[in-house]
């Protein structure tokens, strides 16, 4: 068993080899580079516990390899006794004491971080933002704003905003892993706290409580844009008129056959607060259809026909009557041209 | 000896002994097939997992059934591998190593076993019985009262069985290390094996009731329309998270207490040493029991508890790092100055150590709550729990398996093949697991089906299922050393480490009374005390005299199985009210059987000196 160090230090050099390959992740999803504040703050405790722990596991290996090599049972020793040591009561106090110092030299930040990112004392003079965790979609509602939507959350650079967190059946956790850390939306109470984003981007979003089949599947995006250009949004969501007649032929069918096909008693569009499927009034602005699937007609259609092949256990399926392809495609039409505002995820940096 | 020419004997009545045996080295047997068994299984799902996310978007498993497989998968390797094996080990050897003839309660101790058994059949059974849970092991309500189908009521009823059976055996081992040492064996004199299971014990006995009215309370939420954690009817679906952590957390030190045991074990048998300040780690074992129980809601730190308690429960979960370092380093002392060497039992101890550490100390990062909301529910925690679970549990079965192996079965494991195996699982999981701290900070989710492309996580996915078939591989290779050395006539000595402790006083394997006589312990490891004084034996405590032993029973079998049926019963009584006859036949199965039990005098038999000094049964 020569090889036993050297097998330690390829596997080593081989995962390290690995992380430099592979970067650190998708820059608006990966936690290695922040771009809000919560994402930094959580960001720093890691470097710290890190830095730390590094310490102790080079000591540890540091012991471990001498052990190794000193005293392995060398050829013609094998009746070889040792001497029956009991312990050493200075060397047991120094590795209680040292670990705990180091222990305090986390827990001090930790407590302060802690206590920081759930600081409430701002929340009434900041963007407020009811989010609700749905089986397997995210609905925001900017109450005091009276702006409905779902899946795209559009938030100010620069500014705390508040999310006040809910689920409507299961527990879901609501992660944004660039701006901030996650936060559970129970069903029984409100979980408050808040994100800031420094630059204007799309940030993507995961639900990280198991919740059912789809759980992989409810992604939503958080989208970043200038505080101005925030206020032309919501002025635009404000001006939305849900009856609005759509300039092709084709969406107009689309528009008459939501309204026929009961699509209009779950999807709400404009300011009205009762949906219980997702609020569609900027569908035509959302990076993707339901989270995770291309945003394009052909994917639309494809969604109207068949819910349950794309997202498992959703609960759109068999709540509707039966469309034909052709009534999809008018549908698709329809929602594809409500876009009520220039500020998209385009104009903030989509890639 | 004579017991080989008594084991000439039909296939059904080897079966009938194994059935109705109460003797603890043979439960041993038991708890280590059945355990085993399971452990291929959970095994299976882990393959089924790691292959689904070989690339992303796979769909070789559907949604649903991933989210059963993943739900198994923990399941089965917490409730049904790993704590069954180390049943198995405690079984083997805790009373030779206390000088026992005996556990304090065999009867409870077969039904334990069986318990076990058929609880883990019925959670099985799910699979063909329309679909397993699939709410996840920690099965958090209303994810867990709303699944549709019965796998969340095979989880309730089968957890619940094979939980009692636990309990048992939890109540036995505290009470056989109390009452039944042999002369001499003071508490501070004892293994530390021994000690690790007397603290294990009882954290099973403190922690076990929580999982269990967390269980009757979720049971009563499906099967009865009661709304404990149902926002609607004014319960509160977080105190299933608090039940089932209180229960879970301790869980964690119910596993990993007994394989430090395993390790202080082998590394001081093969560094020729005594244990490296014994007290200090009698202390820390203690220690980490209790606080094991004060942290459970760590778990919990992103579900609203709020900034106090969480900075509470961070600084309690830093505070286990102290007392386990402190055994991190009483081990490496223990090596230091020794007379090292590595065989298979030995490599396993000494890949645990560098392992365990990265493990413990992810742990402290993990419990820097304002961190944690990063790694909540990822990947990260994912590589956390393997690293302790796998690089700690399962590396410690391993060691326990090739180290107790000859006194279990007489037998010596094929030391080529054991340290083939260390090697293919030992690389297998470092590349399955330390590339998962970073997919879980670079944005994946745990419990995930599939990830999307172009999110920076495939190729870390593909690294990780790679590692996994090598693990795989680690263990076929050890079901070929075990199949191959058990079909080899082969003789084992009684002592064949040059070991410390009592269980190498006697034949390997030994007679089903233990020890002829009681041993006369005169100091920590007697054998080794013995040893130095230049004697081979143990001095004997008593005269050889006649032998007390219990008579075999069926009934813990069939009390089992009685339970098992009125299971069935309460899972489809929510379809139809007829099957509640079902639950009536179970009962009155197993009530039948205790009343039995209750009435009838059983007092054993008595093995006569005579035999004892022919060296006959």
């Amino acid at each position: 068993m020569k090889g036993w160090m050297g097998k330690f230090r390829a596997l080593f050099l081989f995962s390290s080899l690995l992380l430099v390959l592979s970067g650190c992740g998708k820059e608006n999803l990966t936690a290695f580079v922040p771009e809000g504040y919560g994402a930094e703050v959580s960001l720093n405790l890691i470097i710290i516990s890190l830095v730390v722990m590094v310490f102790v596991i080079l000591v540890v290996m540091i012991v471990y390899t001498m052990v190794l090599v000193k005293f392995r049972q060398k050829k013609g020793k094998e009746d070889f006794i040792p001497k029956q040591t009991e312990g050493n009561k200075a060397l047991e106090i120094i590795w209680t004491v040292i670990p705990i110092i180091l222990l305090i030299i986390i827990a001090v930040p930790t407590v302060r971080a802690t206590f920081d990112l759930a600081d409430e004392s701002k929340a009434d003079e900041s963007l407020n933002i009811n989010v609700t965790g749905n089986q397997y979609w995210w609905h925001f509602s900017y109450n005091d704003q009276d702006i409905q939507t779902s899946q795209d959350l559009y938030i100010p650079t620069d500014t705390r905003v508040y999310l006040n967190l809910k689920s409507s059946d299961v527990i879901h956790s609501f992660w944004v892993p660039s701006i901030s850390g996650k936060m559970d939306a129970n069903p029984e109470n409100e979980n408050t706290m808040y994100i800031e984003a420094y630059e204007e981007g799309v940030y993507y979003g995961k639900c990280a409580e198991l919740c059912g089949p789809s759980h992989s599947l409810m992604d939503f995006k958080v989208i970043a844009v200038s505080p101005e250009e925030f206020e032309q949004w919501k002025k635009d969501m404000k001006s939305v008129d849900p009856e609005a007649q759509p300039e092709t032929a084709s969406a107009q069918e689309g528009q008459k056959l939501f309204q026929e096909n009961s699509c209009i008693g779950c999807h709400a569009i404009g300011s009205s607060p009762a949906a219980v499927g997702p609020n569609l009034t900027n569908f035509g602005d959302r990076t993707k259809v339901a989270g995770v699937l291309e945003h394009d007609k052909e994917t639309i259609v494809n969604w109207l026909l068949n819910p349950d092949e794309l997202k498992p256990g959703n609960k759109m399926a068999g709540n509707y009557p039966e469309l034909t392809e052709e009534e999809a495609g008018k549908i698709a039409d329809y929602l594809l041209q409500l876009q009520p505002s220039e500020i998209t995820p385009e104009s903030a940096g989509n890639e | 000896m004579s017991t080989a020419v008594t084991h000439k004997q039909g296939f059904g009545a080897f079966l009938w002994d194994y059935l109705t045996t109460v003797d603890h080295k043979k439960i041993a047997h038991l708890y280590l097939i059945a355990g085993g068994f399971f452990f291929l299984v959970g095994g299976l799902e882990a393959m089924a997992i790691r292959i689904q996310l070989i690339k992303p978007a796979n769909d070789f498993v559907s949604a649903g059934f991933y989210n059963e497989i993943l739900t198994m998968h923990g399941t089965t390797m917490i409730f049904l591998a790993a704590m069954p094996i180390l049943f198995g080990f405690m079984n083997a050897v805790v009373p030779l190593q206390i000088g026992a003839r005996d556990v304090a309660f065999p009867f409870l101790n077969s039904l334990g076993f069986w318990l076990f058994l058929f609880g883990g059949l019925m959670l099985n059974a799910s699979w063909f019985l329309g679909g397993a849970p699939d709410a996840g092991w920690t099965a958090y309500a209303p994810l867990s009262t709303t699944s549709p189908g019965h796998g969340v009521d095979f989880y309730i009823l089968g957890l619940q069985i094979s939980g009692a059976g636990t309990l048992m055996g939890g109540i036995n081992f505290l009470v056989t290390i109390i009452n039944m040492r042999a002369p001499g064996m003071t508490y501070m004199r004892m293994p530390l094996f021994t000690w690790t299971i007397f603290v294990t014990s009882v954290l099973i006995i403190f922690a076990f009731p929580a999982l269990t009215v967390g269980l009757f309370l979720l049971m009563f939420d499906r099967m009865f329309g009661s709304g404990f954690f149902d926002p609607a009817m004014g319960g509160n679906s977080i105190i299933w998270e608090h039940l089932f952590w209180i229960f879970g957390h301790p869980e964690v030190y119910i596993l990993v207490l007994p394989v430090f045991g395993v390790f202080s074990e082998v590394i001081s048998t093969f560094s020729k040493k005594r244990l490296f300040g014994y007290t200090a780690m009698v202390f820390a074992t203690v220690l980490i029991g209790f606080l094991g129980f004060m942290v459970w809601a760590h778990h919990m730190f992103t579900v609203g508890l709020g900034p106090a308690a969480n900075s509470i429960f961070a600084v309690a979960t830093m505070a286990i790092a102290v007392p386990t370092g402190i055994k991190i380093f009483n081990w490496l002392l223990t090596l230091w100055g020794g007379n090292i060497t590595i065989n298979s039992a030995m490599l396993w101890s000494l890949g645990f150590l560098p392992t365990f550490t990265i493990g413990g100390t992810t742990g402290v990062m993990l419990a820097a709550a304002a961190a944690d909301f990063q790694y909540h529910d990822t990947y990260f925690v994912v590589a956390h729990f393997h690293y302790v679970i796998v690089g700690g549990v399962v590396f410690g079965i391993f060691a326990a398996l090739h180290y107790w192996w000859p006194k279990m079965f007489g037998k010596i494991l094929n030391e080529k093949l054991g340290k083939l195996t260390f090697w293919l699982f030992f690389i297998g999981f470092h590349l399955t697991f330390f590339i998962q701290h970073f997919l879980g900070l670079m944005g994946m989710p745990r419990r995930y089906w599939v990830f999307l492309p172009d999110q920076g996580l495939d190729t870390g996915n593909l690294i990780s299922t790679i590692g996994a078939f090598f693990m795989a591989l680690g263990t076929i290779v050890f079901l070929i050393n075990v199949i191959t050395t058990s079909l080899k006539k082969q003789e084992v000595a009684g002592d064949p480490w040059d070991g410390r402790t009592l269980e190498w006083t006697i034949p390997s394997p030994p007679e089903h009374y233990n020890f002829k006589q009681l041993p006369l312990v005169r100091g920590l490891d007697p054998l080794w005390v013995e040893k130095t004084e230049g004697r081979k034996e143990m001095t004997p405590a008593e005269p050889l005299g006649d032998i007390h032993m219990p008579n075999n029973s069926i009934l813990p079998f069939v009390m089992s199985l009685g339970f098992f049926i009125a299971g069935f019963g309460f899972i489809y009584q929510v379809d139809d009210i007829s099957w509640l006859s079902l639950v009536f036949v179970g009962m009155g199965i197993a009530l039948g059987t205790m009343f039995v039990r209750s009435v009838k005098d059983d007092l054993g038999h008595h093995i006569h000196k005579e035999d004892l000094e022919k060296g006959a049964k």
